[in-house]
């Protein structure tokens, strides 16, 4: 029971209209990339999601229950990871689950070690890279204990080469679990590669402009980023995000 | 991806630090120290305006069992001060942080509370409860309680944002964002307050004996200063600069244990 629904979602601070109708939603086990340029409202999304904020218009449906307003219905992975520096790696990410209930600490070990970070399981965030910490943060949003995932630009802070690899992993983790995922990017190839669909937002005010469902097969690998096939969708999302044809 | 050293290590290497670095204040603090003996000896000084250090540690050595009794008691006095005083402190940087509306009713009162002038104060002090413990206790904790409840304020109130923001997002309850996220991330805050709390409430004890009391340093003080006996005001001195030395490592001691994995990345920046 972890299906989003966001119908006609509205939100203005002040005069300025932020969100205008934006309705999607992401399926049971189904990972959705928000597309759109910066100050596209995609972090005002989130807070609706989040419930940091309500929505002026509209509502937000998670597993059927009404959650507009209702904070911590969600897993989340920031931007930046947001590691708390006085915890080791396993008391950081045993952390979304220790809000809700007791931690279960050897099912974070393992995770760890799945996540290529066995060795630091007793080590301080500042001795890991930055895309160990990164994964970190995304492990503690899947040992969080609700079903639905959302990711922030995890990966924007990274340098290409890093950013390729936590790609690679992230899909190589999330196939395990198959828990649903919102995330949000304003990279077109990494929205392409790890999507089921694309959802391409508009700016001032935001509103889900254009939807395409990727229809590579999963697992995926590397190589179909040079491929004709993926460029072509990446052409045409490219034209869609910039208003022309 | 390098892992430094783990926290044994580490405090081996702190401690190899202090020994290589310590020989400068030493070195300073000596060559002074020849210098006082030998101007007081070339100019000949009188010793009760200016006795030189020789006298003074004869002084301090010779007469130990006199006032090692003033020691004890404004010790006990400046300890039991300093932990009443720095726990109302936290206590009600706590409250103020928790309740914003009270906090901004309150916040002048607490700085207008470091206006009053304790050599006013204690008089009165001294008219309501009398002689005994309680009125320097008072006064103790009146020049504790607020380097750590300014200290431990602004530590809540500047706890990374990004942070915070996670801990919404995730679900966190008010008291959750509190006490596993604002009050950890301010303790180095807090131990800044501690370690001035630690040096003022020895101040605090000896003002608040010089104002009435039977026993302590604050006591040995004027009684030698009255018998124009100086060498003995200045192991006085000695004393409680010793005294606030040692409670300000004992701070540092248990700062360096309650915070982990901030000390090596702040020793690098």
């Amino acid at each position: 029971m972890s299906e989003l629904k966001v119908s006609e979602v509205s939100k203005s601070f002040g005069e300025k209209k932020v969100l205008q109708s934006v309705s999607f939603s992401v399926k049971e086990g189904e990972f959705v990339s928000l597309l759109g340029p910066s100050g596209s409202g995609k972090s005002t999304l989130f807070h609706l999601i989040g419930g940091l904020f309500t929505p002026d218009e509209g509502d937000l449906c998670l597993g059927g229950e009404n959650i507009n307003g209702k904070r911590g219905r969600i897993s989340y992975t920031p931007q930046n990871p947001s590691l708390f520096p006085w915890r080791t790696v396993l008391d950081n990410v045993v952390l979304g689950e220790e809000l809700h209930a007791k931690p279960n600490k050897e099912r974070a070990r393992t995770m760890l070690e799945r996540a290529g970070l066995a060795e630091y399981v007793n080590a301080y965030p500042h001795q890991l890279s930055g895309g160990m910490r990164q994964r970190a943060a995304f492990v503690r949003s899947l040992l969080s204990p609700q079903p639905f995932i959302c990711l922030d630009e995890p990966f924007s802070a990274l340098d290409e080469f890093t950013r390729l690899d936590m790609q690679k992993w992230l899909l190589s983790i999330w196939e395990e679990n198959r828990k649903s995922v919102l995330f949000v990017t304003h990279n077109i190839e990494e929205a392409i590669f790890l999507s089921d669909r694309v959802l391409v937002l508009s700016s001032n005010p935001a509103t889900v402009k254009q939807e395409f469902t990727i229809p590579f097969e999963r697992p995926r690998r590397e190589e179909l980023v040079l491929t004709e096939e993926f460029l072509k969708w990446k052409k045409q999302i490219y034209h869609e995000l910039r208003g022309e044809e | 991806m390098e892992v430094e050293g783990t926290a044994p290590g580490s405090t081996l290497m702190i401690m190899k630090k202090i020994v290589k670095q310590g020989w400068r204040p030493v070195l300073v603090v000596v060559l002074l120290l020849i210098l006082w003996e030998s101007s007081s000896r070339l100019f000949a000084i009188p010793a009760w305006l200016l006795p030189s250090p020789l006298t003074i540690m004869e002084e301090g050595l010779s007469s130990w069992s006199n006032y090692a009794h003033h020691l004890v008691s404004t010790t006990k006095l400046s300890i039991l001060g300093f932990v009443i005083g720095t726990s109302i402190g936290l206590l009600i940087a706590i409250l103020l942080h928790l309740m914003p509306r009270v906090r901004q009713a309150f916040y002048p009162l607490l700085i207008l509370s470091q206006n009053i002038p304790i050599i006013v104060l204690a008089p009165l002090l001294i008219i309501w409860f009398g002689f005994g413990v309680l009125p320097k206790l008072f006064i103790i904790t009146l020049v504790c309680f607020f380097p750590v409840a300014v200290a431990a304020l602004d530590g809540f109130r500047q706890t990374n944002a990004e942070m915070k923001h996670y801990m919404y997002m995730a679900g966190a309850s008010k008291w959750q964002v509190f006490s596993k996220l604002e009050f950890p991330h301010a303790l180095p805050a807090v131990f800044s307050g501690l370690k001035i709390s630690a040096t003022y409430s020895v101040m605090g004890a000896v003002i608040s004996e010089w104002l009435g009391a039977n026993q302590g340093i604050g006591v040995y003080m004027t009684l030698a200063q009255s018998s124009f006996r100086t060498d003995r005001v200045f192991v006085a001195i000695f004393f409680i600069m010793l005294l606030c030395l040692l409670f300000f490592s004992l701070i540092i001691v248990l700062e360096k244990f309650c915070i982990k994995g901030r000390a090596e990345q702040e020793a690098k920046s």
